[in-house]
């Protein structure tokens, strides 16, 4: 086999070793925890293909994984932090951002990622959200958004547009949805983007980026669930989201969040909104500190025992 | 110094640097002094959005190596059972201080009540094994909070550390002493390689060795039941074992952690048992009836979970009742006249809080106990 590659698909000696590699190994494989493979998501959900991105992001960030964590709360998107080979945290239902807060701040070396579903982050845990905004704590927060509750079997959440139909909203939906981007660039988010999981490049860029800037980083991953959104709401299956996704997506880096909001099978406003610069948290302490003490303050972060 | 501030110093002395916390009355003095102390020690002190955010902020910091606590007071120790269970399941060493107030709901912010004593062992679902104290002084509030911090290293546990307003706001004199005669339990860490580490893997005292995040063991922590590699293990089998050895780990050290003070017990005809501010002012009760010759004896429980079943159960055959005041309606009575198993009586003396019981009040029920 290995000489049939080598042979057929790569002329010359140097990139015969890497089909040979591709082979082998998905690149994607050391950032999972494969003694955990098969992963509990249905066929056609869109969660594994952001945490193919998020892989692929933590490859090419240079980061040491050794001082990478992941946090999830709970649902399906909660169970992201069980499946990536980190030192990873899956806490309770909506708190995987104090949790990752106090993980942050006792240990600034630390990169901190939140992974997280819709209603984990929106609706149980929004008053969280919004808090760790304002003080441009310097983690980043993934929210993959389905529209709906998938764990508990597709309840109507803070994201679904109206119109949909969900098991608690059995004649569709009347109430407004979130405008997640709107939300993080009102609460101070440094970093704002959207993509859906058809944009695989853009949504794995954009982590790589959230992985290097420093504090408060949003980024919402649109995903399918076509067990229970997709069916309830006959709109097919997984790839029948993917081709919607691929044919309303209209990206518009730079937009202002306020216009992104999103409808039901309606159009949708993808790129990366806000890029901006702000003192984190811990930052802001230190520099507080330092010139209200003076000499006596020792910065606090480097020190970690 | 009052008691707030100076739980406040005995966290410090017992290494805590990490507080997150939410004002509350009567609580709310211990996290200003921590955050007027914590800048020049080295530590971190931060107000978060709500006593949820708070009680979980202190998981994350003790797993990245911190020694943490949250501070509160009974609204706020409502909000927090979420993490209660979160930490006993995740086994993470943290403690919750809880100045008691009147209850129920918003009740009495600024007065006094013992009535989250049972919120405290049962508060969070499902079945764990919390530890607490409960200081009647000053210099308690300073002395066990560092006990608290060791037990909650020792045990991996939730340890409470049950106040109340009078406790927290009673200004006496506080002995410090000089580091070097403070005992101070540090984490347990392994010695093990991460190829070798697994998070749940317990020897014979069944409480596993710690990692903290960032040391390359890419540890797997979950609220969900689990393994020894921390992974999900969701089924009957791995619920057993994982349920009974929590549980066990504090079960079988029972008599270990029996921490009472007796006094007068010998002769004793009648214990009054109390814990807290009450039994500062069981106190006076006590000596009132044995100047009038009666046989009253004194257990003040220092631990109050788990609760010193032995002790009780001892002194139950050779006295003619036990008398609990309590600033609630009747919560650890519950727990005497369980371990009491029929042999005496236990006899209740409730008090619905905002004040503390006139000595005559526990004197009126050792009198009628004795007849």
């Amino acid at each position: 086999m290995s000489d049939l590659l080598v042979t057929k698909g790569c002329p010359t000696e140097t990139c015969a070793p890497a089909a040979l590699n591709l082979q082998l190994q998905n690149p994607v494989m050391p950032y999972l925890r494969q003694e955990r493979i098969p992963h509990i998501w249905c066929p056609g959900c869109g969660i594994g293909t952001t945490v193919n991105c998020f892989a692929r992001a933590l490859e090419e960030s240079g980061l040491n994984m050794d001082k990478v964590a992941i946090v999830s709360g709970i649902g399906c998107t909660g169970r992201v932090a069980g499946y990536m080979n980190l030192d990873s945290f899956h806490t309770t239902h909506g708190r995987p951002i104090p949790f990752a807060t106090g993980l942050k701040l006792a240990n600034p070396e630390l990169k901190v990622v939140v992974y997280s579903g819709d209603g984990d982050l929106f609706a149980i845990g929004g008053n969280h959200f919004f808090h760790a905004a304002r003080r441009n704590m310097d983690i980043m927060v993934v929210c993959v958004n389905n529209h709906t509750y998938g764990m508990t079997g597709g309840q109507v959440a803070p994201t679904t547009p109206i119109g949909a139909t969900l098991t608690t909203m059995p004649f569709g939906n009347f109430e407004d949805a979130f405008n997640l981007p709107f939300v993080a660039d009102a609460c101070g988010a440094v970093y704002v983007a959207r993509w859906t999981v058809y944009h695989v490049k853009q949504l794995a860029r954009a982590m790589k980026e959230g992985l290097a800037k420093k504090g408060f980083v949003f980024i919402e991953a649109m995903a399918p669930c076509p067990t229970l959104y997709s069916r309830r709401n006959k709109l097919g299956d997984g790839v029948d989201q993917l081709k919607y996704f691929k044919e309303k997506s209209v990206i518009k880096h730079g937009a202002n969040t306020k216009d992104v909001g999103l409808t039901f099978q309606g159009e949708i406003v993808v790129g990366k909104f806000v890029d901006r610069e702000r003192p984190t948290w811990l930052d802001s302490m230190n520099e507080h500190f330092a010139k209200y003490f003076g000499d006596k303050y020792q910065r606090y972060g480097g020190d970690h025992a | 110094m009052d008691g707030d501030h100076a739980a406040c110093e005995g966290a410090l002395a017992a290494g805590c640097r990490f507080v997150a916390g939410y004002p509350i009355t009567p609580s709310t003095e211990v996290v200003e002094r921590f955050a007027q102390r914590i800048p020049l020690i080295g530590g971190v002190f931060i107000q978060m959005e709500d006593e949820i955010a708070s009680s979980i902020a202190i998981l994350g910091a003790v797993w990245a190596g911190r020694k943490a606590m949250t501070v509160t007071s009974g609204p706020g120790l409502s909000l927090m059972m979420e993490h209660v269970g979160l930490a006993a399941i995740t086994e993470t060493p943290c403690v919750f201080v809880d100045v008691q107030r009147g209850g129920p709901s918003t009740g009495l912010p600024t007065l006094p009540g013992q009535a989250d004593m049972m919120q405290a062992r049962w508060g969070s679902h499902g079945d764990y094994e919390p530890i607490a104290l409960s200081p009647n002084s000053p210099q308690e509030c300073f002395d066990l909070m560092i006990t608290a911090f060791n037990l909650a290293e020792v045990y991996r546990v939730p340890v409470f550390f049950m106040m109340d307003e009078v406790v927290g706001h009673m200004t006496e004199r506080v002995v410090i002493p000089d580091a070097s005669a403070i005992e101070v339990v540090e984490r347990r860490w392994t010695r093990k390689p991460p190829s070798e580490y697994r998070p749940y893997a317990a020897d014979g005292d069944l409480v596993p060795e710690m990692v903290k995040a960032g040391d390359g063991y890419r540890i797997h922590i979950t609220g969900l039941t689990h393994d020894e590699k921390g992974y999900p293990a969701m089924n009957p089998a791995g619920q057993k074992r994982m349920v009974e050895r929590l549980v066990a780990k504090i079960r079988n050290n029972r008599e270990k952690l029996i921490d009472v003070r007796g006094e007068h017990l010998d002769d004793a005809e009648i214990v009054v048992v109390s814990f807290g501010i009450t039994s500062r002012v069981a106190g006076p009760a006590i000596e009132e009836a044995r100047r009038q010759g009666l046989k009253v004896g004194h257990l003040r429980l220092v631990i109050t979970w788990p609760f010193p079943t032995s002790v009780i159960r001892q002194l139950a055959p050779r006295v003619k009742a036990f008398v609990v005041p309590e600033l609630n309606m009747g919560q650890m009575v519950l727990e005497v006249e369980r371990a009491a198993a029929g042999k005496t009586r236990a006899i209740s003396v409730p008090h619905a809080g905002g004040t503390v019981h006139e000595p005559a009040e526990i004197l009126a029920r050792i009198q009628e106990a004795v007849r």
